[in-house]
């Protein structure tokens, strides 16, 4: 199931001019990775995704929109950390509560918005999820992925910069061998030099693996560096989604236009 | 049995006599505005109904000798007993049915045990007595240790919710808590039977001491309820935890109530 490291990555990158063509004729299914279908969403009696459409590309992609509009949210229905109140989730074809949620979880790996390492070392962290799935994984290559020098295998992890281990975050759910990665804010708790180390980390690893990554942002020039294809949501529904370039360049009109009304 | 049989009298005017002291509690609190007057007078009150209720119903329980009389007020106290610890446990959904198995299973294990070995007579004399300390104490460690679990879980639900976007279960994902919960439950008794005889005399054998009997007696008796509650408060803060940890997740191993974004 696993995506090597080392293996043929190129057909899972496309540019976004590609994603047009993903999508047209509703039969074709390939390369869509995650489709939701009508998708609500509450928590403490507070509608948070309102019938929500979208999809989600193999390859990077990205989830934009202010900060409560249900981005976190709508990541942790892609590996059923929770699960919608209403609608369907669909990964690769198939509904996803009718996968086991914890084998879902290690192909469709999360990382969180804030470090939350258990107690231990650093290798502690990065052994964790494989030794529960009975799988064998190589610590300092998944380091060295993360960005973080394969040396603090033995460091303890609560000793470390929140930017280390966001980084070791990243390194023990590539441990997993996972074919999804979903980054919730990977950057927000990061000065921008840390955040600028990140983002070329997430770049190598288009660049050496297969892993699709759906990155949920704030921010809108992230979301192009990172990704080819922007969902766009507001309010638990989606305002716009395709290509990168072509979703935030009517952002940014947008927001021009705006401006200008103002004026 | 060692216990030796000897009674002493004690009227209702001697009993009026120690509110005495009650009234130095009370005159304490006005004088420094705590406030407690009225929850002092409470306290005596209710302390003076529900012991002589209490008295009452033991003199017909130890009067009939009937076991299933024995055996309906053992339930009645495990009954009452996981409800006072659910609600001290509010952070735990649906805590009832782990802390009502724990005290059962705490009672029966140790009843059992201590019956079985012949330690004590299986007559109302002893199995009351016993049965309400076990259960009294299993309760409060069960409703600790759930108490913070409760709490535990709350405050680490980002931990915990990344621990099980590992592809950890739920158990798993909270096992780290349990050790810290099963802690907070049993601590207060292990410590206390550590210093027990240096800084407090416990209950009973202050009681036996008062009814005039021999000390030896009296502290060999003390002793084997000692180790009786530690393991009663083992099995009952183990138990309790093991039931109850479930309850925070769905049966997806998703938290019923996830961290906020």
């Amino acid at each position: 199931m696993g995506a090597s490291w080392s293996g043929d990555f190129v057909l899972a990158f496309g540019t976004a001019s590609d994603y047009a063509g993903v999508f047209r004729g509703a039969s074709d299914n390939r390369g869509v990775l995650f489709e939701l279908q009508h998708v609500t969403y509450s928590r403490s009696g507070k509608l948070v995704l309102r019938g929500l459409d979208a999809r989600l590309p193999v390859g990077a992609s990205s989830i934009v929109g202010p900060s409560g509009s249900g981005k976190s949210t709508l990541l942790r229905l892609l590996n059923r950390l929770a699960d919608p109140d209403e609608g369907t989730v669909v990964y690769e074809g198939k509904d996803v509560c009718d996968r086991d949620p914890l084998e879902l979880r290690r192909e469709v790996s999360l990382v969180p918005q804030l470090p939350a390492l258990i107690d231990g070392s650093v290798h502690d962290n990065v052994a964790y999820g494989p030794r529960l799935a009975g799988h064998s994984f190589d610590a300092r290559s998944c380091l060295e992925l993360a960005g973080l020098d394969p040396a603090f295998e033995d460091r303890d992890a609560a000793k470390l910069s929140v930017g280390e281990q966001q980084r070791v975050m990243l390194a023990r759910a590539l441990a997993l061998d996972p074919r999804v990665l979903l980054l919730d804010e990977p950057t927000s708790a990061l000065d921008q030099a840390a955040r600028d180390a990140v983002e070329s980390t997430l770049r190598g690893l288009r660049e050496q693996t297969s892993i699709s990554i759906v990155v949920v942002t704030h921010d809108m020039e992230q979301a192009r560096r990172l990704a080819d294809y922007v969902v766009r949501i507001e309010s638990g529904r989606v305002t716009a989604q395709g290509g990168a370039s072509e979703v935030l360049d009517q952002e940014v009109e947008r927001a021009i236009a705006t401006a200008e009304d103002a004026t | 049995m060692i216990l030796a049989a000897s009674s002493i009298h004690v009227t209702l005017g001697e009993v009026a006599a120690a509110l005495a002291l009650v009234a130095i509690a009370a005159i304490a609190s006005r004088a420094w505005h705590a406030g407690l007057e009225e929850d002092i007078g409470i306290a005596v009150l209710r302390s003076f109904l529900q012991l002589t209720a209490i008295g009452y119903v033991i003199t017909l329980i130890f009067d009939e000798n009937s076991a299933l009389l024995v055996l309906g007020l053992i339930a009645v106290m495990i009954v009452f007993g996981a409800f006072t610890a659910r609600s001290r446990a509010k952070q735990v959904p649906n805590a009832f049915w782990p802390l009502l198995i724990s005290l059962a299973t705490a009672a029966a294990a140790t009843l059992g045990l201590v019956l079985g070995l012949g330690i004590f007579d299986a007559t109302p004399r002893y199995v009351v007595p016993v049965g309400g300390m076990v259960i009294g104490n299993s309760m409060t460690a069960a409703a600790v240790a759930l108490n913070r679990l409760g709490e535990d879980v709350h405050d680490q639900s980002r931990k915990i919710e990344a621990t099980l976007a590992l592809g950890a279960t739920s158990s798993q994902a909270v096992t780290p808590l349990v050790r810290r919960s099963l802690r907070s439950g049993m601590i207060t008794l292990v410590d206390s039977t550590k210093t027990t005889g240096l800084i407090f005399f416990p209950g009973t054998m202050v009681g036996m001491l008062l009814a005039g009997a021999d000390p030896t007696d009296a502290v060999r008796l003390q002793l084997i309820l000692l180790y009786v509650l530690l393991g009663a408060v083992s099995i009952a803060a183990l138990m309790a935890i093991t039931l109850a940890r479930r309850n925070f997740f769905t049966p997806a191993h998703q938290l019923r109530e996830p961290p906020e974004p």
